[in-house]
């Protein structure tokens, strides 16, 4: 039996059209639009000023407190503007705008950095190394990951879990880079393990890939202390407390963090930026996107600049399909729906999803029939159809009591009701409002 | 670059092709093979007595809507014609037409539209329809024709007891049981369903059939029907084992009055069942309590319809008291 989380979770349909489709380069846009807030915490200071000449990986904003981070400029350029965009966020966000060099996207060409495995650095110059390059996480949360390298003395570490679970629909960015950087990965396992003094590492992959399962079997050595667990294949998986309950079957107390059961959660992707942090100094300026969608000619996946905008990404597949009516940023169970294709590429970008018309539009929201699948599915053990009355009628108060806070909108209950109910939006609703009392009353 | 009639909307972006229909549907599938055993125990009597309870719930249902309510019409939504199919199949098959008629305004209009429709009833529709039947007119309710040989049509019925009737009879009269079962049809009788009773509750096995075909679709779980039957089979196997003579066999206690058609399809009601595990456990052990309780020291033989009603009430109370146990939290959540 393949290991998995106890409670709650579905599986739908996973579509991952592009996990044959080696990663390919995106080249180098025109313009870059670089928003300032691409991770969670505290936007970054911009250091340039306009007109500024700016080469790859230079510093272009600073990081703004203790959970922020620093931000590169992904090409040599100018910038040109230091402007309010519209990010996938649906607001307004500051951005430095870069023209790119001629001459730097005509003679591009990226470095292949030769594979290095003897780790120089100690922790504390590692710690830096990933401060100053700017990692955040990759998997979707943005949580700059030097803030979790950092441990209070009072908490004991154990366990270094490694997300490799892409549990999303459609979305192969991770898949496509443990094939392909299955090597450097392990490196930045092991740049991680001598940071947090940790002996034990297991890598979470879902059985839908057993390909990459199979590459990191091949390459580990039992002596190294990293495992592979293949996972049944579940949505939400790739939640860190599902990912933890279902590996080593410890459970995250409520508000809380991996670090009170012991364990530290880094995804495939940003182990990759840290190997490459650490062992070239390279900032992270660039990750692995899967364009996709149903329709589209030729889905794929790229290494894209950060900042690139989305219609590049677009006019490289073949174009928007005809009949195209949402395009998401990320994957289909959490993504957020997208204004337009100027919308640039951050840290957090794992796909662009194009949907097309049968799918962009939800159906008839019919009467609660009380056939309780949302409570089922819930992995947080929450009553969705009580949360989403609750929010309706405003009643706050209750629904703090029946913890609205602790949902991790994964979006099970709103995909499997059978009335269509709107639940999610209701709860996400319900639960910004209550977490907003809760600061007024402390 | 601006897509024309761009959709934003917040995340999930794709839905389960679950719908409500296709619950409902599932459920008038797995009612099929009991109709078509009642269709040859019954003859076209069975075919008369379902149609007449489907039509009058679909009809009342769209008159109320349209013409009382002023809301649409949901008669499509199949859940009327569920209320139908399984009123029809608790009643006894010689019932007047008039009868039905108003059972099925009692089910629809009182039970189910006068609480707020689909998914806001309390109780379930076609047992407040029996009930209300069984009550109103007990004599005519209590007519069961026996299934005979080249029997046809509803006329020719003789009428007579169900074996948990008879059963009742006899201990009153001082019988013992060893007197009685030479009475009342054998266990692979029950099992197929030539006795008498209620339409749909005539073959065991063809509901057991049916109701195994929604848990393999999940449109019900096992555990209401698995609890409530092993609840029944217990307390009457206890009272048995204490005295088979006073007490009847827990197989026949199973097999007739309705309780697989009640284990598997009335107490499985989604409006009207709890909504988690642990609630729907206590809510099955309530309805087999209960309904031994009323066969053995109650006046009626049966019961079913009463326990699951009785414990329908009590929904509200079981869903929040045994909530799904919270992720990260050790103890059970608070109690409201």
């Amino acid at each position: 039996m393949l290991k998995t989380f106890p409670k709650g979770g579905v599986h739908p349909h996973e579509n991952k059209l592009t996990s044959s489709k080696a990663i390919k380069k995106l080249p180098i846009p025109k313009f870059v639009y670089v928003p300032v807030s691409q991770h969670i915490g505290i936007p970054s200071t911009i250091v340039v000023e306009r007109k500024e000449k700016v080469e790859i990986g230079q510093v272009i904003a600073k990081s703004g407190g203790y959970v922020s981070s620093n931000i590169h400029s992904p090409v040599a350029g100018t910038v040109t503007k230091l402007d309010k965009i519209i990010d996938s966020s649906g607001y307004k966000k500051q951005c430095i705008v870069i023209r790119t060099d001629a001459k730097n996207s005509s003679n591009y060409k990226e470095v292949e950095f030769p594979l290095k495995e003897k780790i120089e650095l100690s922790p504390g110059e590692i710690l830096q190394q990933i401060t100053d390059c700017g990692i955040v996480g990759l998997g979707g949360a943005t949580f700059p990951s030097h803030v979790k390298l950092i441990i209070k003395e009072d908490k004991k570490i154990d366990y270094l879990i490694i997300n490799g679970v892409e549990c999303e629909p459609y979305l192969t960015a991770d898949h496509r880079l443990m094939l392909e950087k299955a090597n450097e990965i392990i490196v930045g396992i092991k740049i991680l393990m001598s940071a947090l003094h940790v002996k034990k590492v297991v890598i979470g992959i879902e059985n839908n890939k057993k390909d990459a399962v199979a590459v990191f079997k091949k390459l580990l050595d039992k002596k190294d202390g990293i495992q592979i667990a293949a996972l049944r294949v579940k949505y939400p998986q790739g939640s860190e407390k599902q990912l933890i309950k279902a590996i080593l079957k410890r459970e995250v107390p409520k508000n809380g963090l991996p670090l009170d059961v012991g364990v530290i959660v880094h995804n495939v992707g940003t182990v990759f930026a840290i190997y490459e942090a650490v062992q070239y100094n390279k900032p992270l300026v660039e990750r692995v996107v899967t364009v996709t969608g149903k329709k589209l000619k030729n889905p794929s996946n790229y290494w894209v600049k950060i900042g690139t905008p989305v219609k590049d990404l677009i006019a490289e597949v073949g174009g928007l399909p005809e009949g195209t009516r949402k395009i998401v940023n990320g994957g289909p169970m959490m993504g957020v729906a997208i204004k337009n294709t100027d919308i640039p590429v951050t840290k957090g970008t794992s796909g662009i999803l194009v949907i097309s018309e049968e799918e962009a539009s939800r159906k008839r929201v019919e009467n609660c029939i009380r056939c309780g699948e949302c409570v089922f599915v819930c992995p947080m053990g929450l009553e969705p159809f009580l949360l989403m009355n609750l929010s309706e009628k405003g009643h706050y108060d209750r629904a703090s009591i029946e913890d609205i806070t602790t949902c991790i909108e994964c979006g099970s209950c709103s995909y499997v009701c059978p009335s269509n109910r709107p639940l999610l939006d209701y709860i996400r609703f319900g639960k910004n409002i209550v977490k907003k009392l809760e600061t007024v009353k402390n | 670059m601006s897509i024309p009639s761009i959709i934003i909307s917040a995340s999930p972006h794709v839905h389960s092709d679950r719908t409500s229909k296709k619950i409902m549907y599932d459920v008038v599938i797995a009612l099929i093979p009991a109709f078509l055993v009642s269709l040859y125990v019954f003859g076209i009597g069975a075919l008369i007595i379902t149609s007449v309870a489907v039509i009058s719930c679909l009809l009342f249902e769209y008159l109320i809507q349209k013409y009382l309510l002023k809301t649409s019409a949901t008669i499509s939504d199949g859940s009327a014609l569920i209320t139908g199919i399984l009123l029809g199949f608790n009643l006894p098959s010689s019932l007047p037409i008039w009868m039905i008629i108003v059972g099925s305004l009692v089910a629809i209009g009182i039970a189910k539209l006068s609480f707020g429709g689909l998914g806001f009833n309390i109780f379930n529709p076609a047992l407040v329809g029996r009930v209300f039947l069984l009550i109103s007119f007990p004599v005519q309710m209590t007519m069961w024709p026996t299934p005979l040989d080249n029997q046809t049509s509803i006329s020719d019925a003789v009428t007579g007891a169900t074996p948990l009737g008879i059963i009742k009879e006899g201990l009153m009269f001082g019988d013992t049981m060893t007197k009685i079962s030479t009475k009342i049809p054998s266990i692979i009788e029950m099992l197929l369903g030539v006795t008498g009773g209620s339409l749909g509750e005539m073959s065991a096995l063809a509901l057991i059939f049916g109701g195994l075909f929604l848990i393999v679709r999940k449109v019900i779980s096992w555990h209401i029907p698995v609890v409530m039957i092993t609840t029944m089979i217990l307390i009457t196997g206890i009272f048995w084992m204490i005295d088979p003579q006073q007490y009847a066999n827990p197989l026949i206690h199973i097999l007739s009055g309705g309780a697989i058609l009640g284990a598997f399809f009335m107490a499985t009601d989604l409006v009207t069942s709890p909504m988690s595990k642990k609630g729907m456990v206590i809510f099955a052990i309530g309805i087999g309590l209960i309904t031994v309780v009323i066969r053995l020291f109650g006046s009626y033989p049966e019961g079913v319809s009463f326990a699951i009603i009785i414990m329908n009430a009590f929904v509200p109370l079981i869903n929040s008291y045994f909530k799904p146990r919270r992720f990260g939290n050790k103890i059970r959540s608070k109690i409201m």
